[in-house]
């Protein structure tokens, strides 16, 4: 692996695998507030909770740009298997736009729910 | 010269026996994902607070229960194709490899089962309390 040098295309490509990673993580995540809704209110609340706590919001902002990323990135990969986006400079392009793409959707995302947050 | 005969040469699938079953799956699911996560993410965004009784009224209309299933079973099987992959590049050895595949598979039904169980107990339960 050390032989590698370290540039856009080989960080972005081990980035969606590890984005892929995480959000595997997040399906169970998901899982449980699922069936912490039809469980009822107690058990509703007490999932919104854990996901309130910092280390729950912590983990809900990983899964938001982990997500945001992988969707980008992933649109950028059906690209190229329709054989499109194979230049040098379209590839660096594309690809600073899933990564810059994915910070600004994070931070919409949170921002509108610390807006709608607020009474 | 090549070794292989002219029927494996037609065939063209290889030693693995099939070769494009797997990558078109992970594509298909791909694309199918890209309007459900979406409708997801804007739909809970939308809503006017995530407390209980807005969350679950939500998800107990037809239209909203029938996506978010879909949406839990296409995720789930796009997962598990990824993460086959990630357990086939760096778990060596054939006995764990097909140890961690099937915890993996099993893992999977379960969350994605339950996950859609939840969902039609909303669906077809009693309106939230």
């Amino acid at each position: 692996m050390s032989i590698y040098r370290w540039q856009l295309g080989n960080t972005l490509s081990v980035l969606h695998r590890a984005t892929g990673a995480a959000l595997a993580l997040g399906l169970a995540a998901l899982s449980y507030w699922l069936s912490a809704l039809a469980g009822g209110r107690e058990s509703y609340d007490a999932a919104v909770s854990s996901f309130g706590s910092p280390f729950g919001l912590l983990l809900l902002i990983g899964w938001t740009f982990a997500f945001a990323y992988h969707l980008l990135n992933g649109v950028r990969h059906l690209f190229w298997d329709a054989g499109l986006g194979f230049e040098r400079r379209q590839r660096h392009v594309s690809g600073w736009f899933a990564v810059l793409g994915a910070f600004i959707l994070t931070l919409c995302v949170w921002g509108l729910v610390w807006h709608g947050a607020r009474p | 010269m090549s070794l292989r005969s002219p029927l494996g040469r037609v065939l063209g699938t290889g030693s693995a026996k099939d070769g494009t079953a797997h990558w078109w799956a992970q594509r298909v699911s791909a694309v199918a994902l890209i309007p459900l996560t979406v409708w997801f993410c804007c739909a809970l965004l939308a809503l006017p607070a995530l407390d209980y009784g807005t969350v679950r009224d939500w998800l107990a209309l037809p239209t909203n229960g029938l996506l978010a299933v879909l949406l839990v079973a296409a995720l789930a099987y796009h997962s598990y194709l990824g993460t086959a992959v990630i357990i086939e590049d760096y778990v060596h050895g054939t006995g764990m490899k097909l140890f961690w595949l099937l915890l993996l598979r099993f893992l999977y039904v379960v969350f994605s089962g339950s996950s859609i169980f939840a969902i039609l107990r909303i669906a077809f339960g009693p309106g939230s309390p």
